[in-house]
């Protein structure tokens, strides 16, 4: 990096900006990890959860969406930020089940991790307890619609990566769903593949690939730390 | 049986044919063949949706999401006549509820269900725009009853029953006034002796344009953004292309203004669009109109049809040689957030009205991604005004900062309500005054997404640097009950969000449960300081980054009325400590029953008594 690169103000830090960068992915290519739940390298951004929310030059927007402005300053790790993430993930886990302990994602979820460097020990709101039904129609993938956090990485994968167009979003305000694409709407009859990205993308575990629940155990997890390794 | 289903799903996609070979089986158009599919089938079964999808070449699962986005919408069974009663605010003040009760017991029917035998189905929607003439409701998303009292509903109830067709019921039960109560220059329409179109288009567009600007005229739809600004945006964005849309998807509660300029003043809202095309160089125009005005759909075209007859559509519109444009009139289907303008531009191109990343803005990347101006029906009208009679006129009427003059829906506890057209800078209380309105405790202005204004501050003015408005103006009276007003509208908000992004999802509807819970809808007498907490809790959440506006806006008339009325809330709140809203002994009921037991035991000792 010479001199001359424009570059941002991170919370004190100045980060260098290349052409096309949004906050977050020059926040990320210089080692600093803005929160987020519904973006992906992999496909086009959504912006449905929020969790990226920093303020450029006082204003809230999402980082997984703005583009980086040379000169601006970009508040991320403020303890109002910090409120205001934590109230975004408990807003999600009131939305639907998620009961960690029994869940085969543990240790590989997203939305666990980001409760858990939030800070998160209770649920804040009272719960929604959504009756989703279970959709285990399809031979490799499960499809749990109660851990669904409607953050679209499997609609955009399914269509970006795949080349087809499995899922889509149906219903609107607290009763938008994820759709599926197919004669009866089940999984099964659907044209997903276990090969698809679509069937690995999902953050939480509302989908997953079947039989390979434990393959990595407990304690040797994407997310777990040393106090989490048995 | 099966046969009759066999024949019904023919006839259904028979009827889907026809409207797809009208759009030319256009995906483009999906949200307007749904909707004139629908106006013949009464509801949209799965099948007919994958018939549709196919025909289109879209996936069913992109149908079915579009399908069920929109209010306006089934994809369940509901009656071959559906009634939906106007819900706003303002239609129950008026005793909209009672109303549709009545209506509801002598057809024998739930709200929201289907009678026995299919012929009907009563239900609620969103504030259909004519708060002045309500209670008002909407039949088959197509013709509109003001005026509503118990003699009539005694009397729809009737007719319902004797299965008489909507076309044979009383004329007089379809009026639509305009109830013009204070006209200033737009109300009064273009003066006789205007220079026609032709002659205002015969200037550069870039007179046109600095005549918007020296106008100061900034957009009638709520955000206040400088017209001339957006225009210039534009017509400098590359491409070839270009689009004019005029957004008459009056969805703000309590607003109705534009529905008059549509009905009466539509040459004026299309000469602004025109006017609009020329100075940003686009050919092709879009009216969305929302569903709740498509009784206004005919005229409106016959307007279209007219214009095209005098030239001043088509091609070299107005005598322009080179300049091609034309308007098409495109129908809402019940979605307030299409009111913003990328979501009515998803709308627009027949998909779910979810607002898009900005950026890129419309004006850079609309319509099929052309540089697209959006523009509010009041806006088009006076551009159509300003093009006439110069920016420095337009400028010279309202405050420096807030040029020209503005329209109010005046609804509510007031003896004339009404439109009342003022030049901005216009004081509420006179307003108040003039609409013969007393003893009044509190103004929303600009609706449920403005600012509810108690009477403290009726001195202060309507204009961009004091209360904006959008044009809403309810009038609340001491017998109301602000609490309820804000429940109403957390309901709304709640009924309204695209469920894009979690705040707004998932927020809105926290608020009206804890609201619910206050209102002792649900847990008698169980709310305390703590539930006081969560709503606040809620409003900065949601005021502190949404998706678009409305998230941004939902929780207003929650923070107004608990800054200025929050003795509405404590008496609600009178528990000494926290106290779930479920009866937790009630919830143990199950288990009693599985294992037999009625014991003192087997039971929680709660304040509440099971």
């Amino acid at each position: 990096m010479s001199a001359v690169d424009p570059t941002f103000d991170l919370d004190g830090q100045p980060i260098a900006l290349q052409p096309g960068d949004t906050i977050l992915t020059a926040a990320a290519r210089a080692g600093h990890e803005v929160p987020h739940l519904c973006w992906s390298a992999e496909v086009s951004a959504s912006a449905s959860c929020r969790l990226c929310t920093v303020l450029a030059d006082g204003r809230p927007v999402a980082a997984c969406v703005t583009p980086a402005v040379a000169g601006q300053k970009v508040e991320c790790r403020t303890a109002l930020l910090a409120t205001q993430r934590l109230r975004l993930l408990q807003m999600l886990f009131v939305e639907g089940n998620h009961f960690c302990p029994g869940c085969e994602k543990s240790g590989h979820c997203l939305l666990q991790v980001q409760a858990e460097r939030a800070g998160m020990t209770d649920l804040n709101f009272e719960v929604l307890n959504p009756e989703r039904p279970v959709d285990a129609s399809h031979p490799d993938v499960l499809f749990e619609p109660n851990r669904c956090i409607l953050c679209q990485l499997c609609v955009r994968a399914s269509e970006e990566i795949d080349g087809k167009r499995v899922f889509a979003i149906g219903g609107h305000g607290i009763a938008t769903r994820l759709v599926i694409d197919s004669a009866s709407g089940r999984l099964g009859d659907s044209a997903l593949s276990v090969d698809d990205r679509a069937a690995h993308i999902c953050p939480v575990g509302a989908l997953l690939p079947k039989r390979v629940g434990f393959a990595v155990p407990i304690g040797r997890r994407r997310f777990d730390t040393g106090d989490t390794r048995g | 049986m099966g046969d009759a289903a066999d024949i019904a799903s023919e006839a259904a996609r028979a009827a889907a044919d026809a409207v797809l070979d009208r759009w030319q089986r256009d995906p483009l158009a999906l949200v307007q063949v749904l909707r004139e599919t629908q106006a013949v089938t009464h509801w949209l079964p799965r099948p007919l949706l994958a018939h549709i999808a196919a025909a289109l070449g879209l996936t069913l699962a992109q149908v079915e999401g579009v399908a069920g986005f929109y209010r306006f919408f089934h994809t369940r069974p509901v009656g071959r006549t559906r009634i939906l009663f106007s819900d706003n605010i303002t239609d129950r003040m008026l005793g909209s509820e009672a109303l549709l009760a009545q209506l509801c017991a002598r057809l024998g029917v739930a709200p929201g269900e289907i009678e026995a035998q299919g012929r009907f189905s009563v239900d609620r929607c969103s504030c259909t725009g004519l708060c002045d003439q309500g209670p008002a409701l909407l039949v088959n998303h197509h013709q509109v009853i003001t005026r509503l009292n118990a003699a009539r509903v005694d009397a729809l109830a009737d007719l319902l029953l004797a299965g008489t067709p909507v076309e044979q019921w009383p004329a007089a039960w379809f009026d639509v006034i305009d109830g013009v109560q204070r006209a200033d220059v737009l109300l009064s329409g273009l003066a006789a002796d205007a220079p026609t179109l032709p002659v205002v288009l015969a200037q550069p567009p870039q007179a046109l344009l600095d005549a918007v600007a020296q106008s100061g005229l900034r957009g009638r739809g709520g955000a206040g953004f400088p017209t001339a600004r957006k225009w210039q945006a534009c017509r400098d964005a590359p491409g070839p292309l270009r689009c004019v849309v005029c957004n008459a998807d009056e969805g703000e509660p309590g607003t109705f203004k534009d529905r008059v300029l549509l009905a009466s003043h539509a040459d004026a809202v299309f000469d602004g669009m025109t006017a609009a095309a020329r100075a940003v160089g686009a050919q092709q125009g879009f009216l969305y109109l929302r569903g709740e005005y498509r009784y206004l759909l005919p005229q409106l075209e016959e307007v279209l049809v007219r214009r095209r007859a005098q030239g001043l559509l088509g091609r070299d519109a107005c005598g322009v040689v080179g300049f091609d444009f034309d308007i098409a009139i495109h129908l809402g289907a019940g979605a307030y957030v299409c009111g913003e303008e990328s979501a009515l531009i998803e709308s627009l191109e027949g998909k779910r009205g979810t607002p898009r990343i900005r950026p890129p803005f419309p004006v850079q990347a609309g319509y099929l991604g052309r540089p697209t101006v959006v523009n509010n029906v009041e806006t088009f009208c006076a551009v159509a005004h300003i093009a006439r009679r110069g920016g420095a006129w337009w400028a010279g009427i309202g405050t420096a900062q807030s040029t020209g003059t503005k329209i109010h829906s005046v609804s509510g506890d007031c003896a004339r309500p009404g439109l009342y057209e003022y030049p901005l800078g216009t004081p509420i209380a006179q307003i108040l005054d003039d609409c013969g309105a007393r003893d009044v405790q509190a103004v929303q202005v600009g609706g449920p997404s403005g600012a509810c204004v108690p009477a403290s501050e009726f001195n202060r003015a309507i204009a961009f640097e004091d209360v904006p408005s959008a044009g809403a103006f309810m009038v609340f009276d001491r017998s109301r009950d602000l609490f309820e007003v804000a429940r109403h509208f957390a309901r709304f908000f709640a009924h309204e969000s695209c469920g894009l992004c979690t705040p707004c999802r998932v927020g809105t509807e926290l608020v009206v449960r804890r609201l619910d819970k206050l209102a002792h809808a649900r847990g008698a007498g169980s709310a305390s300081a703590f539930d006081i907490e969560r709503l606040h809790d809620l409003d900065t959440v949601l005021h502190s980054g949404t998706h678009c506006g409305l998230g941004a806006s939902a929780c207003n008339p929650l923070r107004d009325t608990l800054r200025h009325f929050g003795e509405a809330y404590a008496q609600r709140a009178t528990a000494p400590q926290f106290q779930p809203d479920i009866d937790l002994d009630a919830e143990l009921s199950s288990a009693r029953r599985a294992t037999g037991r009625s014991d003192a035991g087997a039971h929680l000792h709660t304040d509440t008594q099971a």
